[in-house]
C-alpha cells in the first residue's frame, strides 16, 4: 500500500541552508552598492554561488529519490474493553503526536516575528508620543526687571513670557507685592493667577491702573507691570472662586489657596523661580506663614484626606 | 421592429452593466453592497430606526468638511486663530464649510444621544446585541473626545480657557489625573505642542478610531439584524404568520392585533 504521506514528502524540497546564504549575499550586494564596490562584488559572488546551489538542490530535489517517510508507529494493540461503569472510560489510545510539528513552528515563528517587528516599530513611536510630556520639564527663571518697579505695599500685575522661545503662548500673569524687608531680607508676595479650582485666570478684585503701566524688557520678553488695588482679593471669572489678598480661598469651589512663585533678587532684579502650591496662609505680608506643598494641578487637594487621591504628581 | 429595439436595448444594458459585472466577478463587491443595502429588516421598523444612519451621515459630513478645512488651517499658536479668521471671511465658501463643521459637530453629538436613547427605549441593546451597545458607548466617548479636541482649534479666548478647564477637570481624576492632564497638554504647561497635539488627535487618531468602531458597529448590525420595536406584532426569530386576505372595502383596514405569541389580544 502506498503511504500517502510518503508521496507528499516526495514533492517537498529538502530543508536547505542555501536560501539563507543567498539572502545574505543579496543584502551584502545592496549594502555594497551604497557603501563600497568590493563589498557589492563579494555580495554578488555570494548570491550567485548560493543561488546556484539552491537552484541545483531544488531541481535535484524534484527528481531525487523519495525521502523515507517517518516510520509508521505500530498500531497499539487494542486494550480489552473496560466496562463504562468501571475505571476509566474506554477511549481509543491517542496516537502519539509529533513532538515538534513543522506547522506549529512556522506558525509561532510568524506570530513571534510579527510581534517583534510590531514592537520595534510601535514602542518608540508610543514613547515619542507620551514621554516628552513628562521628561525635561522644568520651571525656568523669570526676570521681572529691577525691583524699583514694585513699590512697597502695592500689588503689581506682572505679565511675562514664561518661556520666551515658545512665544506669546507662554505669557503668564503673577500678582506681586513688595512687602518691604523683613529681618533685613527683601520680602515679596508672588501669587500665581492660576485659579486653584480649574485653572482659569483670577482677576484682581479692585481697580487696575492701566494708565500707570510700566514696561520693561528682560530675558522674558516684554514684561508689563500694572499697579492694582485688589481690595476684595482675587476673583475667578469662570466659576466664582474668590481669594483674599494672600491667596487664601474665601468663597467658591477652589480646594486650596492660590499657588505662589519662589523669588530671589539678582543684580537688583526680581527673579521668579519655581511654583509651589499653598494650602493656606496664616498672617500676611512679610510675616505670612505659608503652608507650602509641592506644586499640584488645579482642583487637586494637597492637604487633608482628599490629598491621598493624588499621591504622585507628574513632573512639572 | 419592437423586437429589434429590445435586442438593441439588451445589448446596451449589457454594455452598461459590463464594468459592474467585471468588478463583481473579480471582487464580489457589488454583491456585498447589494447584500448590505437590500438585507431584510422587520416590517414594522419606523423612523426612529433611521437615527443610526443619520448619525453616520453627520459623521461623514464632519469627515468631508474636516478634510477640506485642514487644507486651510494652520495648527500653530501664532497662526491658528488668524487662519480660522481667514477661512471664515476670505476663502470662498469658507464660512459655509466651517459652519457645516462647527454646527455639524453638535448635530453629530445630539444624534448619537438620540440614537442611544432609541436603542435604550426599544430594548434593542439586549441579547444578542450587547456587544454592539458596548461599541456604541465607545463611539460616544470617542465622539465626545473629538468634540473636546476640536474645540481648541479656533484658538480664541473661549477655546483656550475651555480647554484649560477641560484638561484640569481631567487632572482631578484620582491617582492618574495629573498624568492624564500632562499627557493631554504634552507637558506641564499649555504650550505650542498642545495645539498641534490636539490637532493631530482631532484629525488623525480619533477619526481613525471612530472609523474602525463604526465598521465594527455596522458589521454587527448586519450580522445580527435590526430589532423590531417593542410593540411589534412580529415575534423575533419566528416565521411570519400568513397575511390575512385583503379587505374589500376601505383603504385602511386595521389588522387584528395579536400578542407576541400570535394569539389575538382582548
Amino acid at each position: 500500500m502506498e503511504d500517502p504521506r510518503g508521496d507528499e514528502h516526495r514533492h517537498q524540497p529538502p530543508p536547505s541552508l542555501w536560501p539563507v546564504g543567498f539572502a545574505v549575499g543579496v543584502v551584502c550586494l545592496l549594502v555594497g552598492l551604497v557603501v563600497s564596490w568590493p563589498a557589492a562584488a563579494v555580495g554578488a559572488a555570494l548570491a550567485a554561488i548560493f543561488g546556484f546551489l539552491w537552484a541545483r538542490d531544488v531541481v535535484a530535489g524534484g527528481r531525487g529519490p523519495a525521502l523515507p517517510g517517518p516510520a509508521e508507529p505500530e498500531p497499539a494493540p487494542s486494550a480489552p474493553a473496560i466496562p463504562a461503569h468501571k475505571g476509566e472510560a474506554a477511549m481509543p489510545e491517542p496516537e502519539p503526536a509529533e513532538r515538534f510539528p513543522r506547522s506549529v513552528f512556522l506558525e509561532s515563528a510568524t506570530l513571534g516575528l510579527g510581534a517583534v517587528i510590531g514592537g520595534i516599530v510601535t514602542v518608540p513611536a508610543i514613547g515619542f508620543a507620551v514621554l516628552p510630556a513628562f521628561l525635561k520639564q522644568h520651571s525656568p527663571e523669570i526676570d521681572l526687571g529691577p525691583i524699583g518697579g514694585f513699590p512697597e505695599g502695592q500689588f503689581v500685575v506682572a505679565t511675562f513670557l514664561r518661556n520666551p522661545s515658545q512665544g506669546e503662548i507662554s505669557r503668564r500673569t503673577a500678582y506681586i507685592r513688595n512687602n518691604g524687608s523683613s529681618d533685613g531680607k527683601p520680602s515679596f508676595t508672588c501669587i500665581s493667577n492660576r485659579c486653584a479650582h480649574l485653572g482659569c485666570p483670577v482677576q484682581p478684585g479692585g481697580p487696575v491702573f492701566d494708565a500707570k503701566k510700566q514696561t520693561v524688557k528682560t530675558a522674558n520678553g516684554q514684561v508689563d507691570l500694572i499697579p492694582a488695588l485688589p481690595a476684595a482679593g482675587f476673583i475667578c471669572p469662570c466659576h466664582g472662586g474668590a481669594y483674599d489678598q494672600e491667596g487664601n480661598r474665601t468663597a467658591g469651589p477652589p480646594v486650596r489657596a492660590l499657588d505662589r512663585y519662589e523669588f530671589f533678587i539678582r543684580n537688583g532684579h526680581l527673579i521668579l523661580a519655581g511654583t509651589y502650591s499653598v494650602a493656606k496662609v496664616s498672617g500676611s505680608g512679610a510675616q505670612a506663614r505659608i503652608h507650602r506643598y509641592q506644586l499640584a494641578g488645579p482642583g487637586q487637594h494637597i492637604d487633608g484626606p482628599e490629598a491621598w487621591l493624588y499621591p504622585i504628581q507628574a513632573p512639572h | 421592429m419592437a423586437r429589434r429595439k429590445t435586442a438593441r436595448r439588451q445589448q446596451l444594458e449589457r454594455a452598461a452593466m459590463y464594468p459592474l459585472d467585471w468588478l463583481e466577478e473579480r471582487s464580489g463587491l457589488i454583491g456585498g453592497v447589494r447584500y448590505f443595502l437590500f438585507r431584510k429588516v422587520p416590517g414594522d421598523t419606523n423612523w426612529f430606526h433611521t437615527l443610526g444612519s443619520a448619525t453616520l451621515t453627520a459623521f461623514l459630513v464632519q469627515l468631508v468638511t474636516g478634510v477640506i478645512l485642514a487644507m486651510y488651517y494652520k495648527p500653530d499658536p501664532q497662526n491658528a486663530h488668524s487662519s480660522v479668521d481667514h477661512i471664515t471671511h476670505d476663502v470662498t465658501l469658507g464660512w459655509l464649510v466651517r459652519g457645516m463643521h462647527k454646527w455639524g459637530a453638535s448635530v453629530f453629538i445630539i444624534l448619537m444621544f438620540l440614537h442611544m436613547g432609541r436603542v435604550f427605549l426599544f430594548g434593542a441593546y439586549k441579547y444578542p446585541r450587547e456587544l454592539n451597545w458596548i461599541i456604541g458607548v465607545l463611539l460616544l466617548a470617542t465622539g465626545l473626545f473629538e468634540g473636546l479636541t476640536g474645540y481648541l482649534l479656533p484658538f480664541d479666548q473661549t477655546a483656550y480657557w475651555a480647554t484649560v478647564v477641560a484638561i484640569n477637570i481631567n487632572g482631578t481624576a484620582p491617582f492618574l489625573g495629573p498624568f492624564i492632564a500632562s499627557l493631554l497638554r504634552g507637558g506641564a504647561e499649555i504650550g505650542p505642542d498642545t495645539l498641534a497635539r490636539f490637532y493631530s488627535l482631532h484629525m488623525l487618531l480619533i477619526p481613525g478610531a471612530l472609523l474602525g468602531l463604526i465598521g465594527l458597529h455596522l458589521y454587527l448590525v448586519v450580522r445580527l439584524g435590526v430589532s423590531s420595536p417593542p410593540w411589534s406584532d412580529e415575534a423575533a426569530g419566528r416565521e411570519r404568520e400568513p397575511e390575512p386576505p385583503p379587505a374589500k372595502a376601505g383603504l385602511v383596514q386595521p389588522r387584528p392585533r395579536t400578542s407576541v405569541r400570535g394569539r389575538p389580544t382582548e
